[in-house]
């Protein structure tokens, strides 16, 4: 996901509600620090709130805006389930929930196992979509390396062929 | 389709046969968790729901070619006693033999292949094999796998790999176990230092029967917690090394005690053997504590080495279910406690008294007086 003020990977993620809505913002990590966002606090938070086993660098959630409350809404379309459901149970109702609940699941997947992507068996029907999947994670963070040595005119062919994949295939 | 009866008349192969590893691997387990992409998973699942995921992967997982006239039943079909049993044999789980209808058991006939339909996950399946065999168990059940997703989608995802109910065993779905048989490591407290040495590298240790249960006749399972970031391959050697390790720590503990104090070996022994050959009401702790020894004195040749695999059998013999199985009835724990000294006493009747193996050195001012040989 990227950041909604500039292209970097973002985050941050801030989940508000504005006016009875719930609004999302997306940040990467020098855009959250230039507008204050980032909380420390919001570490412990996050995990008292998600039973998280560590919390890595990554997903913040400062202490004064909320993570779509308890209760606060989020359904798996697919399935129903709840994301009251998930911190009850500490368990999925179908596999798209993984999708649903994607930031949760960050949270879950931290510290509970030696890695956080998987190295291994993929299903031979799958494969060219996992090759695609390796490519676009390699793409990404040669983006963030050209961007951070501020080489634009590589990152912006960077960008455009990941575009391209991303066209050209779901992922 | 085989009968529950034929399935377990006889035990398996691989109860009978671990001697490798100096004895201190009994079996070696491999279990993926497999899910349908889009269904609710079964404990989220409404009714027909699970019934409808079931009706999809029990025709798929009895047309494997390697399931060819197995036993395939809805746990529903299973009496209480059928279900404890294939718990006791680790043909299934105990959070599975809880369910009925809605979920099956898919069980090969040489019972080294089973799967569960509809347990925590749509499938969990798992391959046995005896002694320290988990890379073999592993090639072989990912190659049942493999048929399998031919004709079902399985849930996957690019980063998380295959996704599972629980988020614990995300990406390779993999649990690895051996099953070792650590008596000498107890015997000179050192099986704490060997335990706690093994948890820090991030490898569980259970009991018998898996998460919470006691250990029971110096018996240990150790498996793997981790299966996200690291390959099937990765995961399945490190365990080996580890468990090999252990093995040669118990070997190397045997021959110390036996040089330290031969005399604590020889008693231990041998009062084991006084009791189960002599005990008419035993429970089942007990009875395995003490075929623990027994097994032990196989090992250091106290007692023939087919007597290892003897002690291997009557472990899942002399287990409640077994009992009432072989008695064709249900029993009391007074009964069984009876029954179950009667087959110990049967089945170790031939077995010769471990003095046989220890020369008698009579002390001198002991000896009988009216020995003429004795000046």
């Amino acid at each position: 996901m990227k950041c909604d003020f500039c292209d970097k990977k973002a985050t941050v993620f801030l989940t508000q509600l504005v006016e009875g809505q719930m609004k999302k913002v997306c940040l990467c990590d020098p855009c959250a620090k230039e507008r204050g966002v980032t909380d420390p606090t919001g570490f412990s938070l996050a995990d008292l709130l998600l039973g998280g086993a560590a919390a890595g660098k990554g997903t913040v959630t400062p202490a004064k805006t909320q993570v779509a409350a308890p209760g606060g809404g989020r359904k798996c379309p697919n399935c129903g389930f709840t994301l009251e459901d998930l911190r009850r149970v500490r368990r999925f109702g179908c596999s798209d929930c993984y999708t649903t609940f994607g930031e949760d699941v960050g949270h879950m997947v931290r510290g509970m196992h030696k890695g956080i992507s998987h190295i291994g068996k993929v299903p031979a029907g799958l494969m060219a979509m996992q090759v695609l999947h390796q490519r676009l994670e390699e793409l990404r963070s040669r983006l963030d390396q050209a961007i951070s040595s501020e080489s634009y005119e590589e990152a912006a062919g960077i960008r455009d062929e990941i575009r391209n994949i991303e066209l050209g295939a779901k992922v | 389709m085989m009968r529950f009866s034929t399935l377990v008349k006889y035990p398996a192969d691989w109860m009978t046969g671990g001697r490798g590893d100096h004895g201190a691997v009994l079996t070696s387990r491999i279990r993926l968790a497999r899910n349908l992409r889009r269904h609710p998973f079964p404990g989220w699942a409404k009714r027909d729901q699970r019934t409808a995921a079931l009706e999809l992967m029990r025709p798929a997982v009895e047309a494997l070619p390697a399931m060819k006239d197995a036993f395939s039943q809805e746990l529903g079909s299973l009496s209480p006693v059928q279900k404890q049993v294939l718990v006791e044999r680790h043909l299934i789980s105990r959070e599975h033999a809880a369910r009925g209808d809605g979920s099956a058991a898919v069980i090969e006939r040489r019972q080294t292949f089973s799967l569960m339909i509809n347990e925590e996950d749509h499938l969990r399946m798992q391959a046995i094999r005896p002694g320290l065999q988990l890379a073999a168990a592993f090639s072989a059940l990912s190659e049942l796998d493999s048929e399998l997703e031919k004709s079902l989608e399985f849930a996957f995802d690019p980063t998380l790999g295959y996704l599972t109910t629980c988020p614990t065993n995300l990406g390779t779905g993999l649990r690895a176990s051996s099953m070792l048989h650590l008596p000498a490591l107890v015997l000179s407290d050192q099986i704490g230092q060997v335990l706690q040495a093994v948890s820090k590298i991030g490898l569980a240790v259970r009991g018998l029967y898996g998460e919470g249960t006691e250990s029971l006749g110096n018996l240990y399972q150790i498996s793997n917690q981790s299966t996200l970031g690291e390959s099937e391959e990765t995961i399945i050697r490190r365990l080996e090394r580890v468990i090999s390790e252990v093995a040669v720590h118990e070997r190397n503990a045997r021959e110390k005690l036996l040089e330290d104090d031969p005399s604590m070996v020889a008693d231990k022994i041998g009062r084991a053997y006084g009791m189960l050959r002599h005990a008419h009401i035993i429970n089942s702790k007990e009875a395995i504590n003490q075929l623990s020894l027994i097994r032990l004195g196989g090992i250091l040749g106290v007692f023939p080495e087919e007597t290892v695999v003897l002690c291997d059998t009557l472990l899942m013999d002399i287990q409640p279910a077994h009992l009432q199985l072989h008695s064709g009835r249900k029993l009391s724990p007074e009964e069984r406690d009876a029954i179950r000294a009667e087959i110990v006493r049967c089945r170790l009747h031939s077995l010769d008294s471990p003095d046989n193996y220890y020369p008698s050195h009579e002390p001198k001012s002991l000896s009988d007086p009216h020995n003429p040989g004795d000046a």
